[in-house]
């Protein structure tokens, strides 16, 4: 049974993989027969070289160190605020009536919108960087927390109120695995976005990180060193996304069932 | 011939020592104690103008139509509910909120246990909360599931395990708290004829053990002249009491013989018609 669905699965993999190849081989062929010279393009042959050199020398590693540890950082940081405000939210509906419209103000800004005024507090470098990347992952935790939060099982927080559980223990040994498997799809989705906006604020201005490689290739007029960086950072969101959603299934294997059931 | 019953409960000596009696009426002050109480939810009257007293290691069974305000008012003995007018006290003091000594078994046992914790986790909770150190509670944990007929089981998550045996997971949960109370909401509803029996004497010879109070509500006319020392029948919209009957049958009790004793028939017979006329 398993068997054949894993073998049906890499057969799927197989065929979704066939259009991408053959087009990237269409492309070198065609870069090659008409010995492409462009700011913005090069065969694909010369983006894996142009990658090769980025590893050797450690540019595009120290680069990648860079940008990962300010995206994650401010994931951090922004899941930790958006998890408690929307626990608190989530709890009390007289405080989430009484922040709901600044909320609803503050959260549309673009946290890219941010940038001027980071940079004048704060100055270039990681500081700057990790505040905006926060401030762009608060809200999806705080709002998808606070949905879950508000979603627990009531009865749950009868037995809770019952056996007079504390109420730090009541938010550690209830609410909040309760409300886990949700909270980390939320988790999910702001690693993705945390990524984003942080090599955004490097193309932007910010001299660190996989978006400063980005931009000094283009002013180098090196189209291939480009799209090597642009095909790693591809390559690193991927990756982020297929071990988050791994861990996902370990860790909530059987929450996500008996949640289901219940 | 309710001291006759209460003789039993008393022989094991718990019991009598928390009894506490009025200096002024001469019988004992009831631990759980509804004065008037009247409770309107979402512009409907749910109870009205309910008085009853339970007695220290009394068995009360509450019956009544689906919907007339049983979990209700066990909701309010518990503290998870404010009367709208009236008091409810445990021993003598008024519920503002939900206390330790008071232990509630919820109907749906599915939702009412933790599904990220084993067995042992579960009944953990309880004394996590009353602040047990951490050294002592494996060996509390396992001779509360030995007590509740759960033993070796402890590894297993509520997932795995059979509706009785969840059923009886939430009550070994609340005998961790050392309830003096325990508030039963149609515990047994859900399972088989079979089961149902078997957890039935199980509750009886707990409870005559513990001395503890119970208020058990349930649906089942048979199964609340068989528990309890007093079933009272609740007349719905609004709840209020219609009936009150003494059980004076004698115990232990027994599936075969006390199911057909004339009193028990007797009472049956007339729960049977109190029912009957409440749902026309
Ligand atoms: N939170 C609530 N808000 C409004 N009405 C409620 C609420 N809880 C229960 N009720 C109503 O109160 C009545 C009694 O409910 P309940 O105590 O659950 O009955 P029972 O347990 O006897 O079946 C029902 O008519 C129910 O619809
Ligand atoms: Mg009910």
């Amino acid at each position: 049974m398993s068997d054949n669905t894993a073998k049906n699965t890499a057969k799927h993999t197989a065929k979704a993989l066939v259009l991408p190849v053959a087009l990237l081989v269409a492309f070198e062929v065609w870069a090659r027969a008409t010995h492409l010279q462009s700011d913005s393009l090069a065969a694909p042959s010369d983006v894996v070289r142009a990658l090769a050199e980025a590893f050797a020398d450690f540019s595009i590693l120290i680069a990648t160190r860079d940008t990962l540890f300010s995206a994650f950082t401010g994931l951090a940081i922004g899941s930790i605020i958006g998890l408690a405000l929307g626990i608190a939210f989530g709890l009390s509906n007289t405080l989430n009536r009484l922040m709901e419209v600044t909320v609803e103000a503050i959260r549309p800004i673009p946290s890219i919108a941010l940038l001027p005024i980071a940079l004048i507090a704060l100055g270039f470098g990681y500081r700057m960087e990790i505040v905006i990347v926060a401030f762009a992952c608060v809200w999806p935790i705080l709002i998808l927390s606070r949905a879950a939060v508000r979603s627990i099982e009531p009865r749950l927080m009868e037995v809770s109120r019952a056996l007079r559980l504390p109420a730090a223990q009541r938010v550690w040994k209830i609410i909040i695995p309760a409300a886990l498997p949700r909270i980390f799809v939320a988790f999910r989705l702001s690693a993705g976005i945390a990524l984003i906006v942080a090599v955004t604020v490097e193309i932007a201005i910010n001299p660190i990180g996989l978006g400063a490689g980005i931009m000094l290739a283009q002013q180098a007029l090196r189209a291939d060193l480009m799209l090597a960086y642009l095909v790693w950072i591809g390559v690193i969101g991927y990756a982020l996304n297929i071990v988050l959603v791994v861990a996902q299934r370990r860790l909530f294997g059987r929450a996500a069932l008996s949640g289901d059931s219940a | 011939m309710k001291a006759q019953v209460k003789a039993q409960v008393k022989a094991q000596g718990t019991a009598n020592a928390q009894r506490q009696f009025d200096p002024v009426a001469g019988h004992p002050t009831p631990q759980v104690a509804f004065a008037d109480v009247t409770l309107d939810l979402g512009g409907k009257t749910i109870i009205e103008n309910l008085s009853l007293g339970v007695q220290p290691a009394e068995f009360l069974c509450i019956v009544g139509a689906s919907g007339c305000g049983k979990t209700t008012a066990l909701r309010l003995a518990a503290g998870l509910y404010q009367p709208t007018r009236g008091k409810v006290t445990f021993d003598g003091q008024p519920m503002r909120e939900p206390r330790r000594e008071i232990a509630i078994v919820f109907q749906d046992y599915g939702k009412a246990l933790l599904p990220w914790r084993t067995a042992a986790g579960n009944v953990s909770l309880a004394l996590e909360a009353g602040g047990m150190p951490a050294a002592e509670r494996p060996a509390r944990i396992e001779e509360l599931l030995r007590t509740v007929g759960l033993p070796g089981h402890a590894g297993k998550y509520p997932a795995e395990m059979s509706g009785g045996m969840q059923q009886r997971l939430q009550i070994a949960r609340c005998l961790a708290q050392e309830p003096k109370t325990l508030l039963m909401d149609e515990p047994f509803g859900a399972l088989d004829a079979m089961t149902r029996q078997g957890l039935q004497d199980e509750v009886l010879s707990l409870v005559a053990a513990s001395g503890v109070t119970v208020i058990f509500v349930t649906h089942d006319l048979d199964e609340a002249i068989y528990l309890g020392d007093r079933v009272i029948g609740l007349l719905p919209h609004p709840g209020r009491i219609g009936i009150e009957l003494p059980v004076n049958l004698p115990r232990p009790r027994d599936q075969l013989s006390t199911r057909e004793h004339p009193e028990f028939l007797r009472l049956r017979r007339q729960l049977f018609d109190f029912i009957k006329a409440t749902e026309q």
